[in-house]
């Protein structure tokens, strides 16, 4: 068979028939479909534990699990919601879009694409399999200090092997995005002239390929610890207890810009689209975003001002947060310069992306003031610090991808969302998020600690606030599921372009675009 | 300068906030960070005001202008897109103003930071021991030592009755210190990690097994100040608070005379050489089950299935391997997983140096001769355990 | 990047992945349930479909090379992807280097008094912190530790040679020439191998005669873990240099295409680097 007529052959390929599509598929819009559905499943699977978490913390008192459990809950909800959700979902929008936006066929290791992603459901399953081990599931916590997690039963292995399996994973879906990026694009298509969102996910692969090793070398040492009797987290053998929060953190913070990078990409899409004006200072974005990454990697220990560091680290590690500040600002000042002047219109997916400059700009501020070493002291691992973090995932990774999903819905399917329920669903998920998390800064400052299952009276009306907030936004995500559905099934044709001040390549093709993106690369001026 | 004027307009702005917030603390709950009774915490309250009021200025600015834009730039209102979307200057006005702010930020942090890291000279040394899930005091110089865990009853807990004032936060033996002293806080764990934390005094500290952490206060005020441990340490993290005692000089005097006292006593009345009745160590063991062993093995000894062995012969207990494998060598656990009721005296080495790389930790350090006896009498002859073995002080004490 | 675009090659369906992941997930539920105590069959059987998996995706990579359906663009692809790979790897060994460093700066030091004498004087008080230690509870037991100049330094020359024989068959594939390419990557191949024999001898060396096994202490940890995980890699790497030479000897791979190769020995080149930090560190200093 002659290369060219393999490759002719192949162009004209539809969809394989039937379940061996999903399984077998190498094409990123399929795999993309299949990361995006099954980051909103395990949206549920996460929000459902939250959900348990909130209605424990309804009343002071125990009503509905023991301590035990509700430590499981809090532990599993956090790690289904990092790594379940939110990463599976950013690299299902990678999927479906940096092809289109770089004038790609595909992505550029596709067989490599199909296991990155089937290898999720494997490892999610390992995790949910762990709830249900003898001696109950994992329960110190997302971040696994030892020695408590030493003390995890049957389910200890599950935790590390399935954090190793997300760890590949991960490692595999970066690896193609940075070969895509660096090599597909179409002629013309150079670095300064990529969309944003393709070069915060550049960043963000980059980040991922170096720390997940990280953490799984730190998971490892941890297993070795338990079964194989080494060391390394035990003073009495010359190790340190703080030795795996570093190496955790490590991994951690570059992990947390990991999950807001994108976001900033899609929000510096949108934005500009809805203002009909072009991206203000396209290349300070890019430098921000290069400065944050390399800031991520000097600032770990902010998560540990208590532990007892010298001066010095504390110093260092104070200032190199504060720094962050900095380049993150840029972006804010730039999208809002890019709001100046322009002809806005406010359609979902800009509603969602103004609220997550606001609300991301609130948490950057309590991330602020946990910089502030003396005062972390007192913040630090109280409900303040679950504030400032809800605010950064939720109403910001978490609703940079609702915006996302608004944003490039009818180009996915076709057809146009239901922009009345659209607009319903932002309001119901913005309100019921602040009334969810703005409390908690409350309790958090007048002394509540996280993890705990009740807590002192004095903490009991907020929340309780911030309990019926957590269920009017839990619910409220079941209209967004309904919108989507709708979308998929029928409703009014999208045009190309969709919207009428949307620029770039994927807005070329037809809606839906077809199988294969670019047949032929198309030329960039 | 800078500084200055951001202190200024802070303390004009706390103080209309404070009117503001004095109104919501007439009811009774708290919205804002414990001002606190020593310098340290007065000056972190202060710290935490003053970046709290820079960023919600900068917000202002930020929102307002937002808001303005979103308000005057729309289509709806006949707006015409302009094009510009670049400019040099404004990226750099826009990242030096705010690294000068931040400057601004760093300098007072920094000295309160500086100022708080002074362990030196301290008037007491106290040692903080995290244990799951209880605090242990030592005074280093003065040969005191206690235990300190939650005295909340179990029935307010699980809400079969009303939760009294200081639900949570209250406990059987509370540290008591003196006011003005320079008190050295050394802290450290036996199991795992914990932090211990007050909140009136301005920090809390990492208890690191193998570690020690050393931070200092001074109080200036007397009265009883609550905190929690802040660091996730299994099943009962939310059930170890930390109650301060802090008293005059005089008192705390006192005091001291009366533990040396108090403690002579119980150690007569626990004199190891007596021998003691079973209804004495039943009821004593009672007591110490309830309170140290419950938390795992719960009141009636029916422990939790695949964690927590049951203490209860006859009742199985399903479990990883090597969780099983120990209690089998030592005669506790018979075919089909289930309990049996070993020796006496494997019972008192678990209890005396505990079950290493399981949750069951050594007790030989934590609970006396009395009461370990007490504690194995009561359990090898209650919930229809009958060995009818009465375990005296003075075997455990040889048995040490 | 121009030239080839419309002739990308993107492939079929391929049903490896899946089979990957489902050997995977065995294999893990295997060593779980191998660790809770129960049996291994799982993780026995987990690992041959992995086998079967590498086996057979491989194979199909290989056929379609050599069937040229892979452009320049494609080949520029497995390059950046390799390389990412080897990135990726060189984080993971960072990892226990910094474990290594931080136990010998940090926490050893602690222990011993250093800056936090208060942990010495009330928790380890006589406990010496010299390196290599076992810690103050001197876990494992006494020991001795594995000193540099016996078989490390034999094993860093033969490392080092093998990267000469790998670079010397990579120019006598750029020269054509066939029987120097396949007596290069042999040699390459027997030198990996040997280096694994003499590390097994080191090892039951070490923990025969010196009792220094993994239990000993953050010396015992930090030594058989990261050698161990370099040992792997060694294996590994050899195992993939065996599959460039069987290619080579069918004659496999061109002197202007030969990815394949150059990716073997990229690997076995940073096997070589990582090495040579395990021996300065772990061994030496
Ligand atoms: C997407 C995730 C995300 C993001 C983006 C951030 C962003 C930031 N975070 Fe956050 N953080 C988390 C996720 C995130 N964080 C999580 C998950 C935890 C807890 C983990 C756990 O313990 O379980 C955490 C915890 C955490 C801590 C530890 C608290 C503790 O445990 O005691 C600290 C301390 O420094 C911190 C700081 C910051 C800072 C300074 C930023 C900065 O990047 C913010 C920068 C942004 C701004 C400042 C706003 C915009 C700027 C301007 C408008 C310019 C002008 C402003 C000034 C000059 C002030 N974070
Ligand atoms: C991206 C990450 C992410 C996201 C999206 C969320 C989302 C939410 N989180 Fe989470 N959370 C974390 C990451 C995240 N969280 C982390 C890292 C921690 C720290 C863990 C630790 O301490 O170790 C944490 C901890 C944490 C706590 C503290 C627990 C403790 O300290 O004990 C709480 C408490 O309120 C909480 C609540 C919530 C709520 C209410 C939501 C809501 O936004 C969820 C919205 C709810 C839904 C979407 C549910 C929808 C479900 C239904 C409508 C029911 C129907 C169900 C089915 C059909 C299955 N989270
Ligand atoms: Cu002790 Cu939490
Ligand atoms: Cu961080």
């Amino acid at each position: 068979m002659s290369t060219a007529t393999h490759v002719h052959e192949e162009h004209h390929h539809g969809p394989a028939p039937g379940l061996s599509r999903w399984l077998f598929t190498t094409n990123h819009k399929d795999i993309g479909t299949m990361y995006l559905l099954f980051s909103l499943l395990m949206f549920f699977v996460g929000g459902a534990m939250a959900l348990i978490i909130r209605a424990e913390l309804f009343q002071p008192g125990l009503q509905i699990v023991d301590p035990h459990f509700f430590n499981q809950m809090t532990t599993v909800h956090a790690l289904v919601m990092v790594f379940g959700a939110v990463m599976p979902a950013f690299v299902g929008l990678a999927n479906w879009q940096i092809p289109m936006m770089v004038g790609a066929p595909d992505m550029a290791l596709p067989r490599m694409n199909n296991w990155s992603f089937w290898i999720l459901p494997f490892a999610a399953s390992l995790l949910i399999i762990s709830l249900f081990a003898e001696g109950g599931g994992p329960a110190a916590g997302w971040t696994m200090y030892p020695p408590l997690v030493l003390q995890t039963g049957a389910a200890f292995p599950y935790l590390i092997f399935s954090v190793h399996l997300l760890g590949m994973s991960s490692i595999m879906g970066a690896i193609n995005v940075i070969a895509t990026i660096l090599n597909m694009r179409a002629p013309g298509m150079n670095l300064m002239k990529m969309p944003l969102f393709v070069w915060t996910w550049l960043i963000t692969a980059y980040l991922l390929i170096a720390v997940m090793p990280v953490l799984a070398g730190g998971v490892t040492m941890l297993l070795t610890d338990k079964y194989f009797g080494t060391s390394f987290f035990n003073a009495a053998g010359g190790g340190d207890p703080v030795m795996f929060q570093h190496i955790f953190w490590f991994f951690g913070h570059p992990e947390v810009y990991i999950m807001i990078l994108p976001a900033f990409g899609v929000i510096s899409q949108i934005i500009p689209t809805f203002s009909r004006k072009p991206l203000f200072g396209y290349s300070s974005m890019v430098y921000a975003t290069g400065s944050i990454a390399f800031l991520s990697f000097i600032v770990w220990a902010h998560h540990m001002f208590t532990v007892g560091m010298p001066l010095a680290g504390e110093l260092f590690f104070m200032y190199s947060t504060m720094l962050i500040a900095v380049p993150t600002g840029v972006k804010v000042f730039n999208w809002i310069s890019t709001m100046w002047k322009g002809s806005m219109t406010f359609e979902t997916p800009m509603l969602f992306a103004i609220a997550f400059v606001i609300l991301f700009t609130i948490c950057g501020f309590s991330g602020l003031m946990l910089a502030i070493a003396p005062a972390d002291f007192q913040y630090h691992d109280t409900y303040f610090v679950v504030a400032h973090f809800h605010y950064v995932l939720v109403p910001g990774a978490v609703f940079s991808l609702m915006a996302a999903a608004y944003y490039w819905l009818p180009k996915w399917t076709g057809h146009m969302y239901d922009e009345k329920l659209g607009k319903i669903h932002f309001w119901l998920s913005v309100i019921g998020v602040n009334v969810l998390f703005f409390p908690q800064h409350f309790v958090g400052l007048a002394g509540m600690p996280r993890r705990i299952p009740d807590y002192a009276l004095q903490f009991a009306e907020f929340n309780m606030i911030s309990s019926l907030g957590a269920f009017l936004f839990g619910f409220s995500q079941l209209l967004f599921v309904y919108i989507i559905f709708k979308a998929i099934r029928g409703g009014q044709q999208a045009t190309d372009q969709v919207w009428e001040g949307a620029e770039g390549l994927e807005w070329t093709l037809s809606s839906p675009p077809p199988y294969h993106s670019f047949e032929t690369a198309p030329e960039v001026k | 300068m800078l500084v200055n004027f951001f202190v200024r307009l802070r303390s004009v702005i706390t103080i209309s906030a404070l009117l503001l917030w004095s109104a919501c603390a007439s009811a009774a709950y708290e919205l804002n960070m414990p001002v606190g009774v020593t310098d340290t915490s007065r000056s972190v309250y202060d710290l935490h005001m003053l970046i709290f009021w820079i960023c919600v200025l900068i917000g202002l600015v930020v929102f307002g202008v937002m808001f303005y834009s979103m308000y005057h730039h729309r289509k709806s209102k006949g707006a015409v897109a302009a094009q510009f979307h670049e400019s040099t200057t404004v990226e750099i006005i826009w990242t030096v103003v705010p690294m000068l702010i931040l400057i601004g930020m760093a300098i007072p942090a920094t000295q309160v930071l500086i100022a708080m890291e002074d362990t030196s000279e301290p008037d007491i040394t106290v040692k903080v021991t995290g244990y799951q899930w209880k605090w242990g005091y030592e005074y280093l110089d003065e040969d005191i030592q206690f235990f300190s865990s939650l005295s909340t009853p179990r029935e307010q807990i699980a809400n079969a009755e009303t939760k009294g004032e200081h639900y949570l936060l209250e406990v059987d033996n509370p540290l008591v210190l003196p006011v003005g002293k320079k008190i050295r806080i050394l802290t450290t764990a036996a199991d795992v990690l914990h932090a211990w934390w007050v909140p009136a005094l301005g920090w809390k500290r990492d208890a690191i097994p193998g570690f020690i952490n050393d931070s200092w206060t001074v109080i200036k005020e007397p009265g009883t100040y609550r905190g929690q441990c802040a660091e996730l340490c299994g099943k009962d993290h939310g059930f170890m608070p930390v109650v301060i005692e802090a008293k005059s000089e005089e008192d705390y005097q006192q005091w001291l005379a009366d533990m040396k006292g108090e403690a002579a006593q119980v150690a007569a009345a626990e004199a190891v050489d007596r021998e003691w009745t079973q209804e004495e160590l039943m009821s004593k063991g009672q007591e110490v089950h309830d309170g140290v062993c419950a938390s795992c093995h719960q009141a009636g000894g029916t422990g939790v299935p695949g964690a927590f062995p049951p203490l209860v012969a006859g009742q199985v207990f399903n479990a990883p391997e090597p969780m099983l494998q120990p209690l089998r060598e030592m005669g506790f656990l018979g075919p089909d997983n289930t309990i049996v009721m070993g020796p006496v005296e494997q019972h008192t080495q678990i209890v005396l140096k505990g079950i290493p790389g399981s949750a069951m930790q050594a007790y030989a350090e934590q609970l006396s001769d009395a009461e370990i006896a007490a504690v194995i009498t009561y359990q090898r002859n209650s919930w229809g355990n009958d060995t009818g073995d009465v375990v005296q002080p003075s075997t455990i004490k040889s048995a040490r | 990047m121009v030239q080839a675009h419309g002739g990308y090659y993107v492939p079929h369906g391929s049903h490896w992945p899946i089979i990957g992941s489902v050997g995977l997930f065995l294999f893990m539920l295997g060593f779980a349930s191998l660790l809770n105590g129960g049996g291994a069959f799982w993780m026995y059987a987990g690992g041959a479909v992995v086998i079967y998996m590498v086996f057979g995706w491989f194979s199909t990579v290989v056929r379609e090379s050599e069937s040229g359906t892979y452009n320049d663009q494609v080949d520029l692809s497995f390059r950046w992807g390799m390389g990412w790979f080897i990135f990726s790897e060189v984080m993971f060994f960072a990892c226990f280097f910094g474990a290594l460093f931080y136990v010998r700066e940090y926490s050893v030091p602690w222990l011993g008094g250093e800056s936090r004498f208060i942990t010495h004087d009330l928790l380890w008080p006589g406990y010496d912190a010299v390196w290599p230690t076992n810690g103050p509870g001197e876990i494992g037991g006494e020991f001795k530790p594995m000193g540099a100049w016996g078989l490390p330094a034999l094993n860093t020359l033969i490392l080092l040679t093998s990267g000469v024989t790998v670079t010397w068959a990579h120019h006598a594939l750029k020269e054509n020439n066939r029987k120097h390419l396949i007596w290069g990557l042999a040699a390459t191949v027997g030198l990996g191998a040997l280096f694994v024999i003499l590390q097994a001898i080191e090892y039951s060396h070490a923990m025969h005669d010196y009792n220094l096994t993994l239990q000993s202490g953050v010396y015992g940890s930090t030594f058989y873990m990261l050698t161990g995980f370099h040992g792997f890699h060694v294996t590994l790497g050899a195992v993939i240099l065996a599959v460039v030479l069987l290619r080579a000897m069918r004659g496999h791979f061109t002197p202007e295409k030969h990815f394949a190769f150059e990716a073997a020995a990229w690997y076995w080149h940073f096997v070589d680097v990582v090495w040579l930090g395990l021996f300065v560190f772990v061994y030496w200093l």
